[in-house]
């Protein structure tokens, strides 16, 4: 797979600099740069129902440190956080909660679903009268991440996949549409 | 740290006295470890009841396994208490070796038994970062993660998994040993050695660490057989309770170890359990590492296997206290019945008697050292 300029680090500035004496000036399309900031920091929310949790808590810890892409600040409540990983199993009495913690956070806001068990009710799909099957039933999500549970780089890639997605400026039905067509 | 906890209803009595006030902490909160909801009663600071609020992570594992055959019912416990999941499967294959009288082959033995002393260092060591975090301290979690790494390297190396290991078979484990297993345990153990002083420095002798565990959530001896806790909790409290001693399975019988035991009865003697028994554990892999013996690492066994009617219980010791697999069996493919006795729902009944009156800053102090993984629970 080849690495984009984003993940070879040589991410460029959505824009024309130009210099002039005693400062410069940015010409640039506001959005891009707003979304440029954006991306560069989110917030996620310590959302940990069962096993990907501690795979999330590794990504945290100093091998693998999300912090280098933006994501340093966890939080604990979902007024102050960006992005909220669905970490583990939704079950029918968490998805009220699920629902009302992403109402309770502030636009724009992006999930992630982390492991099986968010994506379709992952081990827990059969013979099982209790999990919902995904937690898309629930919320809208951006990014899937497959594993059960998934590497700590898997996650990493997600966080990057849905930095790209904020900087590319295109709503879930845009890129639903061209990766329909590409 | 209460930022997600929400405030409820406030009630003033009408004779003026102070009112009591209901908050709720969870099921979103970093401190329960999961999914945990409890209802606390204060007045004023002090703590009047608490009441935990289950369900937000019931799987239905019990009534899934049902469906599943004797081979495939073992990966789902995986999943319940996630930070010791080696363990978990050996005490459901210990379940089924039981009731289908299958002889393991010693080198499987010793592997499994490897792996479980291994687990059992990784989630304690977890427990250790997490129960410093809940006290506002972040620096531990990330000593506590170095070292686990490393586990975690060495289980994906002959397991295939990080976390969730599946790793064990009836009649012995999936897989032989990695080729580097043994070097890579012994640096292992040779890091955890030097560097456990730190977690000492670091926490141990804490001033304010000490503060805040000694003397808070005590849980008598008595209190403790009387709610049924086990593990490092009841052995806080004295209680002599270690599943690899009173009823070795495998081979704890032939190894040396302790049995640890603190007589303080409060978190701080739960922590020191903990501390040290991952040196016991490293202890049990000193032996053994050197001397895995050679031959099968699984017993041959039908391709489908089949318990004969009866009633079967086997426990292990797992990373948090007893863990039993009792299966009814009606001589089919798969069982009829399977009931998990999980070490974190007896020991997080004694919650509430262990925080009644004390201030409500202490219950996640108090929490933490319960060491409580809500999968497990709610199963």
């Amino acid at each position: 797979m080849e690495l984009t300029a984003q993940q070879q680090g040589q991410e460029e500035f959505p824009g024309e600099i130009h210099q002039l004496p005693g400062g410069g000036i940015v010409v640039s399309s506001f959005n891009d740069i707003i979304n440029w900031a954006r991306s560069n920091s989110l917030w996620p929310l310590t959302f940990a129902t069962s096993c990907c949790g501690i795979e999330m808590m590794a990504v945290a810890s100093s091998k693998y440190d999300f912090s280098r892409f933006g994501f340093e600040v966890a939080r604990a409540t979902p007024r102050q956080a960006d992005v909220i990983i669905i970490a583990g199993t939704i079950v029918n009495k968490m998805g009220p909660v699920l629902k009302r913690l992403y109402d309770q956070m502030a636009d724009p806001k992006y999930v992630i679903a982390m492991g099986a068990c968010a994506i379709s009710g992952g081990p827990f799909f059969y013979n099982t009268y209790s999990v919902v099957k995904g937690a898309d039933h629930i919320i809208p999500v951006d990014v899937y991440i497959p594993g059960c549970p998934p590497r700590p780089e898997a996650l990493l890639h997600a966080l990057l996949t849905l930095q790209e997605k904020i900087k590319s400026g295109m709503t879930r039905e845009q890129i639903r549409k061209e990766s329909k067509e590409g | 740290m209460y930022s997600a906890t929400e405030v409820i209803r406030e009630t003033a009595p009408a004779d003026g006295s102070m009112g009591e006030l209901v908050i709720n902490v969870g099921p979103q909160h970093p401190a329960t470890h999961g999914v945990l909801h409890l209802v606390i009663t204060l007045n004023g600071e002090t703590i009047r009841k608490v009441e935990p609020h289950l369900g937000y992570i019931h799987r239905s594992i019990e009534k899934m396994c049902e469906s599943l055959s004797y081979r495939q019912f073992i990966y789902v416990t995986s999943r319940m208490d996630y930070l010791s999941s080696h363990i978990n499967n050996l005490g459901c294959a210990l379940t089924v070796e039981k009731g289908m009288q299958i002889e393991v082959p010693s080198r499987a033995k010793v592997i499994r038994v490897l792996m479980a002393e291994l687990t059992r260092i990784a989630s304690h060591e977890l427990w250790l970062g997490a129960m410093a975090m809940d006290l506002g301290a972040f620096t531990p979690f990330f000593y506590a993660f170095r070292e686990r790494e490393m586990i975690n390297e060495v289980m994906e190396d002959t397991c295939g998994a990080r976390l969730t290991m599946n790793y064990i078979v009836p009649g012995g484990v999936m897989y032989d040993l990695h080729p580097e297993f043994q070097q890579k345990v012994k640096a292992f153990v040779r890091q955890f050695k030097e560097k456990v002083v730190e977690y000492d420095d670091l926490v141990t002798n804490n001033v304010i660490f000490r503060n805040r565990m000694e003397g808070v959530g005590v849980l008598s001896k008595e209190d403790a057989v009387s709610y049924g806790c086990t593990g490092p909790v009841a052995r806080g409290s004295g209680l002599s309770c270690d599943i690899r001693k009173l009823f070795p399975y495998e081979v704890y019988d032939q190894v040396e170890f302790d049995e640890v035991l603190e007589t303080g009865c409060d978190s701080f003697a739960r922590y020191m359990v903990r501390v040290r028994e991952m040196n016991q554990s490293i202890r049990i892999i000193e032996q053994l590492i050197d001397n895995i013996p050679e031959g099968d690492f699984q017993a041959k066994t039908k391709a489908v296997l089949k318990l004969p009617k009866g009633e079967f219980y086997s426990r292990v010791e797992t990373a948090r206290g007893e863990f039993g697999v009792y299966i009814v069996s009606e001589g089919g493919t798969t069982p009829y019945r399977i009931k998990f006795r999980s070490p974190g729902f007896s020991n997080l009944s004694a919650l509430e008697h262990m925080v009644k009156g004390s201030k409500i800053g202490d219950l996640m102090a108090t929490m933490g050292t319960l060491d409580l993984v809500i999968p497990d629970i709610d199963r």
